[in-house]
C-alpha cells in the first residue's frame, strides 16, 4: 500500500511537527506528552475545551485549536485513544480558572481514558465536565452496545461550545449548548473503499470492486449492511432518510447540514451529494440554514462520505455564525 | 509467602509472554475489535520493563502502582484503563508491603477486579476480561480456604481463567467495540479475557515454584 510517509511509528510526531510549523501563530505542540493547544492558552477567565482521539480523523481534533472552538487537542496513535496524562496536561494548559470541558467521542477507550483524566485533574483542584458525542445511527442505542459511536456531531460541538466559550459563558452552560447540539444532531456513514492504518500496512477491512458499507464508523467498523454500489442520489438517500426519521427531524425544521468526506472522496462528489441532500431536505420541508461540505472528520484515505444535521435554533446558529480561527475552520474574522 | 523477587519475576516474564503473543492478540483482535490488543499490550510491558529496575528496591505496593501509571499513561485504547487500573488497585492493596500472604494475594486479586468493573462498567458474561479474572479469583479463594498454598491457588486460578477465556467463544460481546457486531461477535474469542489468562498463566509460573 502507498502512503505519503517515512516510517509508521513516526507518524503523528511528524504530523505535529508539521502542525507547529505550518500554525504558529494559532497552536503550540507539546511532544511530551502529546498535545496541541492554543497559542495563547490559557485564556485567563474563559472555560477551556480539550478534546482528543485516534489519529486519522484530521482535521479533527488539531485542526480546530484556535480562537472560537477547542482550546487543545491530543492526538493518541492512529485509531487509538490518547492516554490520560496527555489529557491532563493539556487540561491544565488550558485551565483559565473556569474550569474545563472534555468533548469525548463515545468511542470504550475514549471514554475511559478521558474518565481517569477528569478524576486527575479534579484530585488537583480543576473544575472538569465532559460531554460524550453519541449521534451515529448505524449503531443501536441499547442495553447491549457500547451504545451509539460519537462522530460527525463532534465538529458541531467544538464549533459552538467553543463559541459560547468565547462569548464568557460559564462551564455549567458551555457544558448545557454542547449537550444540546449532540442531543439535536444525528449522523451516518458509507465507505466506498477502506482505509489502512500505516502500522497495519493493509486494508482495515475488504471490500469488493463493486460494493459498498452503508454504516461504517470512522475507523472502518462494520456498519447496517454491505451492497451492490448505487448512484450517489440513492446513497444519499440511505444515509439522509433514516438520520430525518431518528431525531426525528419534522417540517419546518431548520438544519445545520454537513456533507463530510471520509478523505479520500474528491470535493466533486460531495457537491453532487450536497445537492441531493438539500433536495431531500426541502421534500420533508427542512430548511438548511447553514452548511459544510469537506472534509471535517475523515478516516485515513477512505472513500467514501457521512451526513451530519443538527436542528438549529436561533442561540445554536448565533453561536454557529460567531468568530472561528482554526486551521481548519475559519470565518467572522 | 511471596516475595518481591517473585513479583518481579512474573513481570519480567509477562512482557516476554506478551511479546511471544503479540500477533496472536492482535489476531483475536482483528476478528471482533480493532486489531491492536497485542500491539499495545506489548508496548505498555515495555514500557513496565524499562521502569522495573527503577522501583526495585521499592515496597511490592509501589511497583504494581507504576506498573499501573505506565499501563495507563503508554497503552491507550481500553486495555490502557483497564489493565493500568488492574495494577494499580493491587498496588494500593498492597501499599507498603515487602513480601505477601496468600490472603494479601486473594485480597489484591479482589480489589484490582473490582477495579476493572468499575472502570469499564462490566461485568461477566460480557465477553471482557472479567470472564478470565472472576473464575479466577473464586478459584484461587476456594483453594486458599481450602488450606491449599500459594502455587496451588495460582494453579486453580489459571485453570478457570482458561475455562473462563475459553467460555467467551460462544458469548454476545455487549461491551466495547465487539458488541458493534452483534451476533457477529460469537464464535470468537475475547482478546481481552485471553491477555488475562496468560497473565495469571505467568503467575503460576513464577510465584510459589521452589
Amino acid at each position: 500500500m502507498k502512503k505519503l510517509i517515512n516510517k509508521p511509528e513516526d507518524v503523528v510526531r511528524e504530523e505535529l511537527e508539521g502542525i507547529a510549523l505550518a500554525h504558529p501563530d494559532l497552536v503550540k505542540v507539546s511532544y511530551d506528552p502529546y498535545y496541541i493547544v492554543r497559542a495563547d492558552a490559557p485564556v485567563k477567565g474563559k472555560v477551556g475545551l480539550v478534546s482528543g482521539g485516534g489519529s486519522g480523523h484530521e482535521p479533527l481534533h488539531g485542526g480546530y485549536v484556535g480562537m472560537g472552538m477547542l482550546d487543545a487537542a491530543c492526538p493518541g496513535e492512529v485509531f487509538t485513544s490518547p492516554t490520560p496524562d496527555q489529557m491532563l496536561e493539556a487540561t491544565k494548559a488550558v485551565n483559565g480558572g473556569a474550569g474545563v470541558l472534555h468533548i469525548v467521542k463515545n468511542y470504550t477507550g475514549d471514554v475511559m481514558n478521558f474518565e481517569m483524566a477528569a478524576e486527575m485533574a479534579q484530585m488537583e483542584g480543576i473544575e472538569v465536565t465532559s460531554v460524550v458525542t453519541n449521534d451515529d445511527v448505524a449503531v443501536q442505542d441499547s442495553l447491549y452496545t457500547a451504545g451509539r459511536r460519537g462522530v460527525g456531531i463532534t465538529v458541531f460541538v467544538e464549533k459552538i461550545a467553543g463559541a459560547a466559550a468565547e462569548e464568557g459563558r460559564s462551564l455549567a452552560e458551555v457544558t448545557a449548548v454542547a449537550k444540546k447540539v449532540n442531543d439535536w444532531g444525528r449522523s451516518m456513514g458509507m465507505a466506498l473503499t477502506s482505509c489502512v492504518v500505516p502500522q497495519a500496512g493493509k486494508p482495515t477491512f475488504d471490500l469488493g470492486e463493486d460494493e459498498m458499507e452503508i454504516g461504517i464508523g470512522i475507523h472502518g467498523e462494520p456498519g447496517r449492511k454491505r451492497m451492490k454500489i448505487a448512484p450517489a442520489d440513492e446513497i444519499v438517500e440511505m444515509l439522509a432518510e433514516p438520520i430525518i426519521h431518528d431525531l426525528p427531524y419534522k417540517e419546518g425544521d431548520q438544519v445545520i447540514a454537513m456533507v463530510n468526506g471520509m478523505g479520500g472522496t474528491p470535493l466533486i462528489e460531495l457537491y453532487i451529494a450536497y445537492r441531493k441532500l438539500h433536495h431531500i431536505l426541502a421534500g420533508h420541508g427542512i430548511t438548511v440554514v447553514r452548511n459544510l461540505v469537506g472534509n471535517y472528520i475523515t478516516s485515513l484515505e477512505m472513500a467514501g462520505m457521512s451526513i451530519t444535521l443538527m436542528k438549529a435554533d436561533d442561540e445554536l446558529i448565533k453561536l454557529w455564525d460567531a468568530p472561528v480561527k482554526t486551521a481548519a475552520l475559519r470565518w467572522g474574522v | 509467602m511471596i516475595s518481591k523477587k517473585e513479583i518481579l519475576a512474573w513481570l519480567h516474564r509477562y512482557r516476554e509472554v506478551l511479546a511471544e503473543n503479540k500477533e496472536y492478540l492482535t489476531g483475536l483482535d482483528a476478528a471482533i475489535g480493532d486489531a491492536d490488543h497485542g500491539i499495545n499490550m506489548d508496548r505498555g510491558f515495555g514500557a513496565v520493563e524499562k521502569k522495573l529496575d527503577g522501583v526495585a528496591d521499592k515496597d511490592i505496593g509501589t511497583i504494581l502502582k507504576t506498573v499501573g501509571m505506565t499501563l495507563v499513561t503508554t497503552v491507550g485504547g481500553a486495555g490502557g484503563p483497564l489493565y493500568g487500573t488492574f495494577f494499580l488497585k493491587a498496588g494500593m492493596t498492597l501499599s507498603g508491603k515487602n513480601e505477601l500472604t496468600a490472603e494479601d494475594m486473594v485480597a489484591a486479586l479482589n480489589s484490582a477486579i473490582e477495579g476493572v468493573k468499575m472502570r469499564g462498567k462490566a461485568t461477566t458474561g460480557e465477553k471482557t476480561m472479567l470472564d478470565a479474572l472472576v473464575p479466577a479469583l473464586e478459584a484461587m479463594q476456594k483453594s486458599v480456604a481450602d488450606g491449599g498454598d500459594i502455587h496451588a491457588a495460582l494453579v486453580a486460578a489459571t485453570t478457570a481463567a482458561e475455562e473462563g477465556m475459553k467460555a467467551t467463544i460462544p458469548m454476545l460481546a455487549t461491551k466495547g467495540r465487539a458488541s458493534y457486531l452483534g451476533e457477529r461477535s460469537i464464535g470468537h474469542q475475547d482478546p481481552g479475557a485471553t491477555s488475562s489468562y496468560l497473565m495469571l498463566k505467568t503467575a503460576a509460573e513464577t510465584i510459589g515454584v521452589s
